[in-house]
């Protein structure tokens, strides 16, 4: 009994009214919603919520739809088209904004604009630069004497136009991130260098990348959480009467047309519990990996 | 006194009915409506809410799920039934025989059938619509092609497609959007062929007069290429293809008159004919109705506001502003007369040869499929016949689920 008294529960006692609203906003939308997922995947739906239990019969379903498998490759080749290419622009960026050049707070203040736009605005006026008929894209390429491709209806180039607004619009998170690990990067180790003779290209790859590589785990480890659920760049741009929409369609969006299109919301939480699993697996990978190629001081 | 003061003050506590539908070129009239419905009925405020129609049968069946609809709003003919039959909606018939403002005899009978479910009046009639033959004047006269009249046939219409495309100059004859109730659901009845059978137990796309008329749409991106391609449309909606006099011809129905009037670009520069004859004559003809929701808080308000919108004072704005066909046929010529530059006759002359909108329970759903399926025909990514072929499969699918 000794090291609780009343002193220790009154500080406890602030401690949790201070965390509550917090912990009750996660309990109620995020942890209540998931253990229904893991529910409701077992479930059979009729019309306006109406369900029952089904056991594996959504399971079963998954394994011959063919449909959500191409989603799966949809979303796998959409990750590893934006993820590395945003991380190396990242990087490279914050790199080159860590120097001291003028307008360094605007360049830095332009790279992060498109991550506080509305997405649907962001899609919309993409959307326009993108028409292939009329939009500004093709015309100024057509100035120069190229036809420009179908960016949004062709199936060979709407991949790579969805992963070039990705990219575009996550270099400033993702560089902001890359800036706070920069700096921690002691400026001993370049005096070091410059006095031995090093370029300013052999210090960027053996001293700043090296000792970046926690900040470039972080990175990677969010980047493809959320490439893995991308929605509403599909959603917004591509739409679900596309001639690409098989083309291109993520998993959640699949997700999202069987749970509020076609309201089956067992074989949507389904294929949410199958996301989830996909996520954790590549994660616990990258985890294992991280004592290969990360330095830790 | 006090307690006087305050009883009276309840009693006049406004109640707050949110009236839902999707299209925003309706709004300024339905706005006029509300405003003189409030005027006669002190107390009783409505709140209008406009979701688009892309979002709006998402959103209305998250809302019923979760029991959350709003008082009124309005049903078509292909979703009604999942609401009427899962118990969504309110019955009518008990306030309908009381009310002195209207009666169902005021509706032509057609549309009044169509929100009856199992002997219950769950709608009243809001308006019809039918389909007609837009096309664009300026472009016409420019090539020297006549208009579109009665005596147009199917030939016709191609014949003048492929002499107003220019496709070096981005414009094309026709935009062949790929849509059951302005499109194909036209063509596939003017080739003798049916979406669905009368009792709803057989689809009928994979035959071959369906075929003919599905075949009329492809025929003009891909044979003829008198149309932009499914990728060019999906780009730039065939609306505002039309409505920059990118495309001379659209098929599209009567609630877009209203937005060709005020359209600076189309409306001085466009009218509209009856459709062209295929095998035979046929237009889908489809008409709304506004519901209210079974478990509404304030039944009686909600009613009392259905019940001035299905009156002749509603029905008369709807009609005069041209905003749609109201659904009180000795309102329709105040509705023709409403917009003098266009023909808009020519939507009510189809009436004798109309076929209804198909519906079924789960109509929202095949249909959604239907669209699905032939998406890569229209891209040219497989035949006709191979994409009818699965959306006759996928539709009896769901069919069949409905009779058990």
């Amino acid at each position: 009994m000794s090291g609780i008294n009343k002193k220790k529960l009154q500080d406890w006692f602030w401690a949790y009214l201070m965390i509550l609203p917090t912990l009750a906003g996660t309990l109620i939308f995020s942890i209540w919603p998931l253990i229904q997922s893991f529910y409701l995947a077992f479930t059979k739906w009729g019309a306006f919520g109406s369900y029952e239990w089904g056991g594996t019969v959504n399971f079963e379903r998954m394994l011959g739809d063919t449909v959500l498998w191409q989603s799966l490759r949809n979303t796998i080749v959409y990750t590893v088209g934006s993820v590395p290419a945003g991380i190396a622009l990242s990087i490279v960026v914050a790199a080159l904004l860590n120097t001291k050049i003028r307008g360094m707070s605007t360049y830095r203040t332009l790279y992060f604009l498109p991550v506080v736009t509305m997405p649907v605005a962001v899609a919309m006026v993409w959307r326009w630069l993108y028409n292939a008929d009329f939009g500004l894209l093709n015309h100024m390429l057509r100035s120069v004497g190229i036809e420009g491709p179908r960016w949004l209806t062709d199936p060979k180039y709407a991949m790579l136009s969805l992963i070039i607004v990705s990219v575009w619009s996550s270099i400033g998170y993702n560089m902001v991130i890359f800036l706070s690990g920069l700096q921690g990067i002691s400026k001993q180790y370049y005096e070091a260098a410059d006095i031995d003779g090093a370029s300013a290209f052999v210090q960027f790859f053996r001293i700043t990348l090296p000792l970046l590589t926690p900040t470039i785990f972080f990175v990677t480890v969010t980047s493809l959480i959320s490439a893995f659920q991308v929605f509403e760049l599909i959603f917004t741009m591509i739409g679900i009467n596309s001639p690409v929409i098989r083309h291109t369609q993520s998993i959640v969006f699949y997700f999202y047309r069987q749970a509020f299109v076609n309201m089956d919301k067992g074989y949507a939480s389904a294929i949410a519990l199958l996301l989830f699993a996909i996520i954790m697996a590549v994660t616990i990978v990258q985890f294992r990996l991280q004592r290969r190629w990360v330095h830790y001081e | 006194m006090i307690a006087a003061l305050a009883l009276s003050a309840a009693a006049q506590a406004d109640v707050t009915l949110s009236y839902r539908f999707w299209d925003l070129n309706q709004a300024p009239a339905i706005e006029e409506i509300a405003r003189a419905f409030e005027a006669k009925n002190p107390g009783i405020k409505v709140e209008i809410e406009v979701i688009p129609w892309a979002q709006y049968w998402t959103n209305l069946e998250t809302a019923a799920t979760g029991r959350n609809l709003p008082d009124i709003f309005w049903i078509n003919a292909p979703n009604f039934e999942l609401y009427a039959s899962n118990g969504m909606l309110l019955p009518l018939d008990d306030r309908l025989a009381k009310s002195s403002l209207i009666s169902i005899e005021d509706y032509p009978e057609a549309l009044a059938a169509i929100y009856n479910y199992r002997g219950k009046q769950y709608g009243i009639p809001k308006d019809f619509d039918t389909i007609g033959l837009w096309y664009n004047k300026e472009l016409f006269d420019a090539a020297g092609i006549a208009y579109p009249d009665e005596a147009w046939t199917w030939d016709d219409l191609i014949k003048a497609a492929v002499a107003l495309t220019d496709e070096a100059n981005q414009v094309w004859g026709i935009a062949a959007e790929l849509n059951l109730q302005s499109g194909f659901g036209n063509t596939v009845h003017q080739a003798g062929g049916y979406i669905i059978n009368e009792d709803r137990t057989k689809t009928g796309i994979a035959e071959p007069e369906a075929i003919e008329g599905l075949k009329f749409w492809t025929g003009l991106i891909h044979v003829h290429k008198a149309s932009p391609s499914m990728a060019q449309m999906t780009d730039t909606e065939p609306v505002s293809l039309f409505e920059s006099g990118r495309v001379a011809m659209y098929f599209t129905g009567s609630w877009n008159a209203i937005r060709f009037a005020n359209n600076e670009y189309t409306k001085d520069r466009v009218d509209v004919a009856v459709l062209p004859k295929g095998k035979e004559r046929a237009v889908m003809i489809h008409g709304l109705a506004n519901v209210i929701a079974a478990n509404t808080k304030y039944p009686e308000e909600a009613w009392k506001f259905v019940e001035f919108l299905g009156s002749k004072e509603a029905m008369e704005i709807q009609a005069k502003t041209g905003t749609v066909i109201p659904a009180y046929m000795e309102m329709t010529d105040l509705w023709v007369n409403s917009i003098p530059q266009f023909n808009l006759r020519a939507f009510m002359d189809q009436l004798d040869y109309a076929v209804p909108y198909p519906a079924s329970v789960r109509a929202g759903h095949w249909q959604q499929l239907l669209v699905d399926c032939l998406i890569p025909a229209w891209a040219g990514e497989v035949s006709i016949e191979e994409a009818a072929q699965e959306a006759q499969r996928q539709i009896q699918e769901v069919l069949d689920s409905e009779r058990r």
